[in-house]
């Protein structure tokens, strides 16, 4: 069991979405982050340069069996990758246990990947 | 009066009409200073707009008209404490003069919390737009509208550049002097740090909103509508004020351009301001040529203001009230003695009209600016104007007010 972080382009979740269902990934949950990196642009306000070094991405959480997570790794780099720096980052670290918490289950069963 | 004159129907309808969209420039300023500045304060800001307009408009009738219009002396006009029933009727009634001096006077205090936005107690405030609309703006308003010295003199301010613009653009002044920057503009080198408004959308609505509204402030200011005499004097001011917003936002647009690299617009957002307030004393003695050359030098001048006040002099005004209403009324006051077609000296009048307009922009400006500055010098010596550093940090919305603008 496996816990899958990505940190992507906001612009490219509907299509990373997309390929991880078709890689039989069910389930994540996803949320709005906020990153410090390489990329950034300088703005002007009011006369006064400044640089946005504050970067707006959407990290992904799965936590899927082993088996898919080549497939699900793949699925985010075919289709988050632009080439510009910027494109993000995956993060992959193993699971001790998982619960259900309805039904009280645990173990790889709970899980929303396909069996 | 020397005649009697009869209360005109037209005249009356359209000064009143004048009145309610100088009126909607309070939206306006309210919706430009709550869009160019950080969403934690939305609320204080938008609760100053209504203050400096409840204020004004209790005020004004009860102690600023008479100062202001009573006959008194050259310097200051009569206490008439709520009675306005000493001011004749004219072509309008006189509670229309009353409320079309009301919605000036409470513009002239508006234009002030822009500047002292972020960081101003708000009950200090609240003492500032008092004395405000009762002392500094009728007093020096009576010097040029209610029979003052200056209007002896032949100074001339058809709607306001120096009575209303520079007046609250000096205090503007005073305030953000007195309060200091908002903590983090400055860098401990002393280079200035953008700290860019919440919602520019906001911003854009506001001066579509000021522009919308300047339609009554300039051409209402002729008073009248009736016969063929008026009617080409509002249209004329009315074409000269578009021209100056136009090109004064066109000056902010290019100048922009050519400095940073890109169009700026949050300064031409301050740009047709610019022009608006340029044009707003000469607005009915200038050609339509002379208000785009007049909006064209106020934009170009506030984006030199606005770079100076904040990077040289270390002043923080958030919205660019002092570099808008301040420069650009002194400026436009100028220039219409430079440009007016009867008198201006481009126009063979010599430096006299010019010299005179220079005396009373120069003295309202030093009044305003000086009244301003003890006022709140006193306040922070006596009170306190500034909030704690923690408020500040966290937003006055939570801590002066208790509730939020955005939830």
């Amino acid at each position: 069991m496996k816990k899958i972080e990505a940190i992507i382009r906001r612009t490219h979740f509907e299509e990373v979405k997309e390929a991880l269902f078709a890689a039989d990934i069910n389930w994540f949950s996803y949320s709005e982050v906020k990153a410090i990196g390489q990329d950034r642009q300088d703005r002007i306000y009011r006369g006064v340069m400044y640089s946005t070094d504050i970067i707006e991405r959407i990290e992904i959480k799965i936590v899927c069996r082993d088996q898919f997570v080549q497939p699900a790794i793949e699925a985010i780099m075919s289709t988050a990758r632009t080439g510009e720096i910027g494109d993000g980052r995956i993060f992959v670290s193993p699971v001790d246990d998982t619960y259900s918490i309805r039904t009280g289950e645990h173990g790889d069963s709970v899980l929303a990947d396909k069996k | 009066m020397e005649e009697t004159v009869t209360i005109s129907g037209l005249d009356t309808v359209w000064v009143i009409i004048a009145a309610m969209l100088v009126f909607f420039m309070q939206p306006g300023f309210a919706l430009v200073e709550a869009g160019f500045t950080r969403s934690k304060n939305t609320a204080n800001i938008l609760m100053k707009n209504f203050v400096d307009f409840m204020a004004g408009s209790f005020l004004f009738w009860m102690i600023g008209f008479g100062l202001m219009h009573g006959s008194g002396s050259g310097f200051i006009g009569e206490l008439h404490l709520f009675d306005f029933s000493f001011y004749p009727d004219t072509n309008i009634p006189k509670e229309c003069t009353l409320i079309f001096q009301t919605v000036f006077c409470a513009t002239a205090a508006t234009i002030v919390s822009g500047a002292m936005a972020e960081r101003t107690k708000f009950s200090m405030y609240i003492v500032f737009s008092i004395i405000v609309s009762v002392f500094i703006y009728p007093i020096e308003g009576h010097w040029s509208w209610g029979g003052g010295w200056l209007s002896e003199l032949g100074f001339h301010d058809f709607a306001g550049s120096t009575v209303v613009h520079l007046c609250g653009g000096a205090i503007a002044l005073a305030g953000a002097i007195v309060l200091g920057p908002r903590i983090g503009k400055y860098t401990k080198h002393g280079t200035s740090v953008a700290i860019p408004g919440h919602n520019l959308a906001y911003g854009a609505l506001g001066v579509f909103i000021l522009w919308f509204g300047w339609f009554g402030f300039n051409p209402g200011s002729q008073l009248a509508a009736e016969g063929s005499e008026n009617a080409i004097a509002i249209s004329h001011v009315m074409c000269t004020t578009n021209m100056a917003a136009a090109t004064g936002g066109l000056a902010a647009l290019i100048l922009t351009w050519i400095v940073y690299g890109k169009p700026s617009l949050s300064l031409v957002c301050n740009g047709i301001l610019a022009g608006l307030v340029g044009i707003t004393a000469g607005c009915d003695v200038v050609s339509i040529a002379g208000s785009a050359i007049i909006g064209f030098i106020c934009g170009c001048a506030m984006v030199c203001s606005v770079t100076i006040i904040d990077n040289v002099l270390h002043i923080d005004d958030p919205v660019g009230a002092v570099s808008v209403h301040g420069v650009c009324g002194l400026l436009g006051t100028l220039l219409t003695g430079a440009f007016a077609l009867d008198g201006g000296l481009f126009y063979g009048g010599g430096w006299n009209f010019l010299g005179i307009e220079a005396l009373g922009s120069i003295t309202v400006a030093l009044w305003a600016f000086t009244l301003g500055y003890l006022l709140f010098w006193v306040l922070k010596k006596v009170h306190g104007i500034r909030v704690e550093s923690r408020i500040e940090e966290e937003g006055l919305d939570i801590y002066e007010h208790g509730e939020t603008a955005y939830n």
